[in-house]
């Protein structure tokens, strides 16, 4: 018997000694989330803007491909294009030769059917392929953000300190009928292959947040609370993501 | 007769019953050593040692439970979820399992939903 065959029983041994003791581990794990494109093809990722529309308190356009370019930065390895945002409701409304609105900033989307007046340009397959070849082929992203104003009525969880008979500071649930104001932003990610101008994939997404009246959340704020929640959703597209978490390994 | 047949029966089991505890004990053997690799990162071999411990053992849960673990920590999706069921037909009370699998499904539904897009 060598030397490294006795260290292995021995360790084996300790290993069946020691899983006597314990019929249970936790251990954590990273569970690896396969991206839901193949972007080998790809070197360069342009995001080129979007259709967007709501709340006149934010730019959703500029402030989405902003965003996205730099989470983009950090998480992928597809090299990013810095190139000027298109604004894709001025580029559709001259295509069809729609007359411009009498005020220069009036919002010409409001709500969710507006959006999809426009969904043909993402389709578009020959306006994206110029795109791409101006910018050698890249991997496109585009779509549409709805950034909208909300408010609701309803009953909400408050907690609330009192004193208890001993004295002791306490708290208890209470609830109560309140008007909550807020913002839901509704994104559409549309990922165009630059060298066909062929949609690859799309994935829409729905958040809101609110806030108790009496609350002053900024919209910019809030925006960036609502695109936090989906932009893992996002970069997993491009990228294999993984999700850490604990699992029970059993000896009994 | 009837005794006769008893007394065969009765050696039967006797002679098996070490040989079930054997085999319980040989997979208990490679799953406690393939907790010990899993713990140091080496999920790879881990999930060897469970393999070996469900082909020894086929009866036994625990092996099974920490199969399906092996198997999410290395992508394998769809053999993670027969490893998981596979440990809940055999202990469908474990609530250990049981939080491992719903753990698991919660990722698992998730990522299918998305190759159907």
């Amino acid at each position: 018997m060598t030397a490294r065959t006795v260290v292995a029983l021995s360790s084996l041994a300790i290993a069946v000694a020691s899983a006597g003791c314990l019929s249970f581990y936790e251990v954590a794990i990273e569970t690896p989330i396969r991206a839901k494109l193949d972007v080998t093809p790809f070197s360069r990722v342009l995001v080129a803007g979007f259709v967007t529309g709501g709340s006149r308190s934010i730019d959703p356009n500029t402030e989405t491909a902003r965003l996205l370019r730099s989470q983009l930065r950090g998480k992928s390895e597809l090299k990013i294009i810095d190139a000027d945002v298109i604004d894709l409701v001025d580029v559709y409304d001259k295509k069809r030769s729609k007359p411009a609105p009498e005020k220069p900033d009036a919002v010409r989307i409001m709500d969710e059917k507006d959006v999809q007046d426009y969904e043909p340009i993402l389709k578009d397959e020959k306006y994206w392929k110029e795109i791409g070849d101006e910018y050698q082929s890249p991997l496109i992203i585009t779509g549409s953000v709805l950034f909208t104003e909300v408010s609701r009525s309803g009953m909400v969880s408050k907690l609330q300190s009192y004193t208890d008979s001993m004295g002791r500071p306490a708290y208890q649930e209470r609830r109560e009928f309140a008007n909550l104001r807020g913002y839901a932003l509704t994104p559409k990610f549309v990922f165009i292959d630059g060298r066909t101008g062929a949609q690859l994939y799309s994935e829409g997404f729905y958040e809101e947040s609110l806030y108790s009246e009496t609350q002053n959340t900024p919209a910019l704020s809030s925006y960036f609370e609502l695109m936090d929640k989906l932009l893992p959703s996002f970069l997993n597209t491009l990228s294999t993501q993984k999700i850490r978490g604990t699992r029970v390994l059993l000896v009994k | 007769m009837n005794k006769r047949l008893w007394l065969i029966a009765l050696m039967l089991i006797g002679l098996s019953a070490p040989a079930l505890a054997d085999k319980r004990g040989d997979a208990k053997a490679q799953v406690a050593w393939g907790i010990q690799v899993a713990q140091k990162g080496l999920w790879k071999e881990a999930t060897q040692q469970w393999e070996k411990a469900t082909v020894i053992d086929p009866s036994y849960a625990s092996a099974w439970n920490n199969l399906g673990i092996g198997y999410e920590q290395l992508g394998k999706f769809d053999e993670a979820r027969k490893a998981y069921e596979k440990a809940l037909e055999l202990e469908p009370n474990n609530q250990m399992i049981r939080g491992n699998y719903d753990q698991f499904r919660e990722i698992y539904d998730r990522q299918n939903r998305r190759r159907v897009k």
